[in-house]
């Protein structure tokens, strides 16, 4: 597949929210106010295309000539989990400012079952080294379109007159539900025309 | 004998690249370390580390820095700590701090049990008081009482909270740590502070008239204005219809109030203790 196709696949057709519902809990969580969605979804994004790179290269220089590559869904845990704290202490350290900005969204990103899931997407496609970072990077900009787009709906719902039992995270499923019906617009035909 | 050593691999090589990244992430926070302010360290410690919320920042850390920076100058927002707390915050910085007030609990300012208050429909949907509200302001003809479904139950950190059985939910006030979440998600507001040594408390909330109370509710105050004007210093006083006890002046009669009080709604605090510590067990 070409890369453009990658980068229309996993921001519209696949996005990480919408379409296969993996995390649904920062999508939720962090999606009150503009602001913080952004910070999130940045630091998503971030996040995954660093994954994305690290796990292939564990994954086929290292896991797949031991065969050992059943232990893939563990090692992965692992990684990521340790990738998301060394960033952290790496920012931390190098750049306040952004260690500022991100505040406890980078640690949150660690249970983050989206960066897990582009890791094994892309071991799964069979990507390349390129392909699997491209892939991360839309996933995570993907991320961002969904959470920014729900944030932009939930500062609008603050004036709504919601029924009281609905208000804060139920209504927001509900939302959600609703763009993700709207982004089954999106499908591999889409592509395909685009394409060609 | 082939799968045996299959897991054996697998285990060995986990436990080996999990110890491996382990010592990499010690050693980097070694490397990478960056010098925390020491007096938001400490302060941090002081505060009991619930991340509640009730101070209105995330967390006990964005009230620690705040604090520390200057941005706060209000020690007492840490409900939850109570006065060891506060105590811990003013050594810290410096600051003569009261630590005499007295701490505040929620309470339920209803009485009227299953059989003693009315209902007007049998409620069979979602069991959360805010969903009732919504089929007519609740099951109960009074609009003003505890229905008991227990959307207090779910917010309440501590689990300070349970139903007794009878309609009703009562809070353990020794568990109680003060956050105010209760009294914020109850729709029918019957949820209020009370100082934790009150002596009494009108457990009613109806700001109906007399005579709607009376035939909603067999223990609803009827506003008769008894208590206000047998007893004018005990400090009670009806607002909207209903008697509302102060607790900063407590003057002779208060006691007295409860024997004169025709549909005794007016009762002891201690009695309500000692009711709540047996529908705890």
């Amino acid at each position: 597949m070409s890369y453009f196709g990658i980068v229309v696949t996993y921001i519209f057709i696949s996005n990480m929210i919408l379409t296969q519902f993996l995390g649904l809990c920062p999508f939720i969580g962090v999606s009150k106010n503009v602001e913080s969605a952004m910070g999130m979804g940045l630091a998503v994004t971030f996040v995954m295309s660093i994954a994305s790179l690290v796990t292939w290269a564990l994954y086929h220089l290292i896991l797949m000539p031991l065969g050992l590559d059943y232990l893939q869904t563990i090692v992965f845990i692992l990684t990521i989990a340790s990738l998301v704290q060394l960033v952290e202490m790496v920012v931390q350290k190098y750049s306040p400012v952004l260690y500022k900005a991100l505040g406890i969204y980078l640690p949150l990103i660690t249970t983050n079952c989206a960066v897990m899931g582009i890791a094994l997407i892309n071991v799964k496609s069979g990507y390349n080294v390129l392909e699997s970072f491209t892939a991360g990077f839309a996933a995570g900009l993907g991320f961002l379109l969904a959470i920014l787009l729900m944030s932009a709906i939930r500062v609008q719902m603050e004036t709504e007159r919601v029924p009281r039992f609905l208000k804060g995270a139920p209504i927001a499923f509900i939302s959600g539900g609703l763009m993700a019906m709207a982004f089954m617009a999106f499908d591999n035909a889409l592509l395909n025309n685009l394409v060609g | 004998m082939d799968v045996i050593l299959r897991i054996f691999w697998g285990f060995l090589s986990t436990v080996l690249f999990g110890g491996l990244l382990g010592l990499g992430l010690a050693v980097a926070s070694r490397k990478l370390k960056v010098e925390k302010d020491e007096t938001v360290e400490a302060l941090d410690g002081a505060l009991p580390g619930l991340n509640c919320g009730a101070c209105g920042y995330a967390g006990c850390g964005g009230y620690a820095e705040a604090l520390a920076a200057g941005k706060d100058d209000d020690l007492t927002k840490c409900k939850p700590g109570g006065a060891d707390t506060l105590a811990g915050i003013g050594k810290i910085l410096g600051v003569e701090v009261d630590t005499d007030a007295v701490r505040m609990v929620a309470y339920v300012h209803c009485i009227g049990k299953e059989g003693i208050a009315s209902r007007s429909y049998n409620y069979s949907g979602l069991q959360d008081c805010n969903a009732a509200t919504v089929l007519f302001n609740g099951d109960k003809d009074c609009k003003y009482g505890c229905l008991g479904l227990g959307s207090c139950i779910n917010v309440c950190p501590t689990n300070a909270i349970s139903k007794t059985g009878d309609g009703l939910v009562v809070v353990h006030a020794d568990l109680c740590i003060s956050c105010g979440k209760c009294v914020d998600i109850c729709p029918t507001g019957v949820m209020r502070m009370i100082p934790e040594d009150a002596d009494f408390v009108v457990a009613c909330n109806s700001r109906d008239k007399g005579k709607v109370t009376k035939g909603n509710c067999k223990v609803g105050c009827i506003a008769c204005k008894i208590c206000e004007k047998k007893f004018p210093e005990a400090g009670y006083k009806i607002q909207d219809n209903l008697s509302i006890l102060g607790y900063d002046n407590r003057g002779p009669g208060r006691a007295d109030a409860v024997e004169k009080c025709p549909v005794k709604c007016i009762i002891p605090y201690k009695e309500v203790k000692v009711r709540k510590a047996s529908n705890a067990g």
